[in-house]
């Protein structure tokens, strides 16, 4: 048999049907949905008169808009559009009998930390969800990417999605990260290095020592940015930590079947002569805590650089990068250390879990904040109730930090978590798109440590130095 | 969906790279349970000021532009989210056909489920494009998509590529969902074959 990637492997187990031109019919395991992003697809069911095909693989929870304060499960307490859609993902959810995580179960949070947590998400499978991050799925070894509504529809009533391969794509970490690196300084400097379109056209598969050192959590953070460096999906092969993760989640499988399962799981690595199309690699050590200073993921420095200016770049970036320079209020030549900022958000489905609270936690412990506001907001009801029963919550209370319910909350600004116009932001989300976290607002991506230290000085900070 | 065969219109020039969903279509109309009534809020960020009023140097705020049916822009155009409301508020717009050196892969896809025809050609000829379409509205471009060309005013043609099945769909507006339902049996037997192989799914 030729050599295989690991996406050709998943790929090749996921092809219902291939016409002559290569268009194939993926098959999918699991279809997420949300509140936002789905309403016209159960509309479009209705009226056509169709049925979810598998309601058993399909998952919905309400995520994007529910606010994260209090008394949310009261209608009154959501501004009367997000009640509707919310009201209608309950409704969707009932009429077709699919899976569902309502905002008063404690299981609610952002469907891609939800997934996960509830054993839906496992190696090998197709998972697909009308949100551009599902690619945070494929740290399972899960071929796992976006789609839109229509296709959210298309999905819905055949299980299946029309689909050409991509091309295989190598982003090889090697070596050991220093002190103070996270995977989102992993993620975001492959992102600096291609370009927020250097992977289009391409599956991500990530590997190297770096990688297979991170945690499962580590492992989703990284692959949660796949889409922001153009790719269809990020995955990483399982290995034991994979399956340690699964291993006893409400809906992994038990007993023989996980025998099964195990069994196929370890099949699911590129072969050693496989063919890429192309090959990125860094070196672990190399990889310094980086933020963001621009309006695009792909404008990324280590902390201790400078704020660039338009001429550094070429062609198109300079007109980009001086329009950047002007939404974030920003002067070239400035040390990034010396950003002040005015508000940090720690959450979202890059950096929601509990070992992104622990870290921050880490480093927030017995210090107060120095900003005019930061919040917490946990990825779903189970990291919330994990981080309190860790005493996390405190830490986070004592230093200043607000303690919200779960959601997407201000990585998107749905609900009413909104930045204001040139409010600057320290945000462990992934997206720093102008007025993403509300009109004007400005926005510096970074890992959870540097979130909590730029919380402490009120300034953008190099983590290692409070270390 | 609608069919796409021939256009001729206005093109409008927005010479910036990396347009994202964001930028088309702003989260706070994404509320919204429905397809239609988007149009106006397109690039609303861009296009109106904090009280509402339009700001008149934004390329569709131009007279020249307000008709326009053809998109001409930078690179990697539709970035980030996969929000389907940003093919969606093009279309009501009016905007049939983006034209740039590269499309994000979830936008590029929804394009052609919302009847819309994204071009994508190399930066040399976009360039020649974006120039053609600075010339306002009396510089009309044409494309066809069943001869996979762009016309511009001047009557310079480029050809661009585009997938078989894709074009097929939008030439003759059909509906995915029909045409896989009618490879049903496909998808039965495989279902029965993958629950063989991995029941634990
Ligand atoms: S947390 Fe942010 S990026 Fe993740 S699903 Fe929610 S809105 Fe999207």
């Amino acid at each position: 048999m030729s050599p295989k990637t690991l996406y050709d492997k998943i790929w090749d187990a996921h092809v219902a049907h291939e016409a002559d031109d290569g268009t194939c019919l993926l098959y999918i395991d699991r279809h997420l949905v949300h509140e936002v992003t789905s309403p016209q697809a159960f509309e479009g069911l209705r009226m056509t008169n169709r049925k979810v095909r598998a309601p058993d693989k399909t998952i919905a929870v309400p995520d994007h808009n529910v606010p994260t304060t209090p008394g949310r499960e009261d209608p009154k307490n959501m501004t009367e559009d997000s009640a509707i859609q919310v009201a209608a993902l309950d409704k969707n959810a009932k009429d077709f009998g699919i899976h569902y995580y309502p905002v008063s179960d404690v299981r609610q949070g952002i469907v891609h930390i939800v997934g996960p947590e509830q054993g839906w998400t496992l190696p090998g499978m197709t998972v697909v969800c009308g949100d551009s991050h599902t690619a945070t799925h494929g740290a399972f070894g899960a071929l796992a990417h976006g789609i839109g509504t229509s296709e959210v529809e298309h999905v819905l009533a055949t299980q299946t999605l029309i689909q050409k391969k991509s091309k295989n794509m190598k982003v090889e970490i090697t070596g050991k990260l220093r002190p103070g690196v996270t995977a989102k300084d992993i993620t975001l400097s492959v992102i600096g290095a291609t370009g927020t379109a250097g992977g289009t056209g391409y599956v991500i598969e990530y590997c190297g020592e770096a990688i297979r050192d991170l945690s499962m959590e580590g492992r989703m953070t990284v692959c949660n940015m796949a889409i922001e460096g153009g790719a269809r999906a990020g995955i990483i092969a399982p290995d034991e930590k994979t399956y340690e993760y699964c291993n006893g989640r409400p809906h992994a499988p038990k007993g023989a079947q996980w025998e099964a399962a195990l069994n196929w799981w370890k099949t699911l690595y590129s072969d050693d002569d496989a063919q890429w199309d192309k090959v990125i690699t860094l070196k672990g050590e190399d990889i310094a805590p980086v933020v963001t200073w621009g309006t695009s993921p792909e404008d990324v420095l280590p902390i201790t650089a400078n704020v660039p200016a338009a001429e550094d770049f070429k062609g198109g970036k300079v007109g980009a990068a001086q329009r950047s320079l002007d939404y974030m209020g920003l002067t070239s030549g400035t040390p990034l250390k010396d950003v002040e900022i005015d508000t940090v958000f720690i959450g979202s489905c890059t950096n929601g879990r509990i070992e992104d609270l622990r870290a921050a936690a880490e480093i927030l412990k017995g210090k107060k904040v120095a900003v005019k506001r930061a919040m917490v907001v946990p990825g779903s009801g189970l990291v919330r109730a994990q981080a309190e029963e860790e005493g996390l919550a405190d830490i986070f209370k004592e230093a200043g930090f607000e303690w919200r319910l779960a959601g997407c909350s201000m990585c998107l600004a749905m609900n009413p978590d909104q930045l204001q116009p040139e409010e600057r932001c320290a945000a462990t989300s992934n997206r720093n798109f102008e007025g993403r976290q509300g009109r004007g607002g400005r926005t510096h991506l970074m890992s959870p440590a540097m979130a909590a230290a730029a919380a402490i000085t009120g300034k953008l900070t190099d983590v290692r130095d409070l270390m | 969906m609608d069919k796409f065969t021939t256009l001729t219109g206005i093109a409008a020039p927005m010479p910036l790279i990396n347009i994202d969903t964001d930028m088309i279509i702003p989260k706070q109309f994404l509320k919204t349970i429905k397809r239609s009534g988007l149009g106006v809020n397109l690039f609303d960020e861009m296009r109106y000021d904090d009280d509402g009023a339009e700001i008149p140097n934004f390329v569709l705020n131009k007279e020249a532009y307000r008709e326009a049916e053809i998109l001409v822009a930078g690179d990697n155009f539709g970035c980030g989210s996969s929000r389907e409301h940003a093919p969606w508020a093009i279309k009501d717009f009016g905007i049939r056909c983006v034209i740039a050196p590269s499309f994000a892969d979830i936008f590029y896809n929804n394009c052609f489920k919302n009847g819309i025809l994204p071009i994508a050609l190399p930066q040399d000829q976009v360039d020649v494009l974006m120039k053609d379409a600075e010339k306002g509205a009396n510089a009309r471009m044409t494309i066809d998509l069943d001869t996979q060309t762009v016309t511009t005013s001047d009557g310079e043609t480029f050809s661009f590529e585009v997938d078989s099945f894709k074009k097929h769909c939008l030439m003759n507006g059909l509906d995915d969902i029909g045409l896989t339902m009618e490879k049903a049996a496909s998808i039965d037997s495989f279902e029965v074959q993958a629950e063989q192989a991995r029941p634990w799914v």
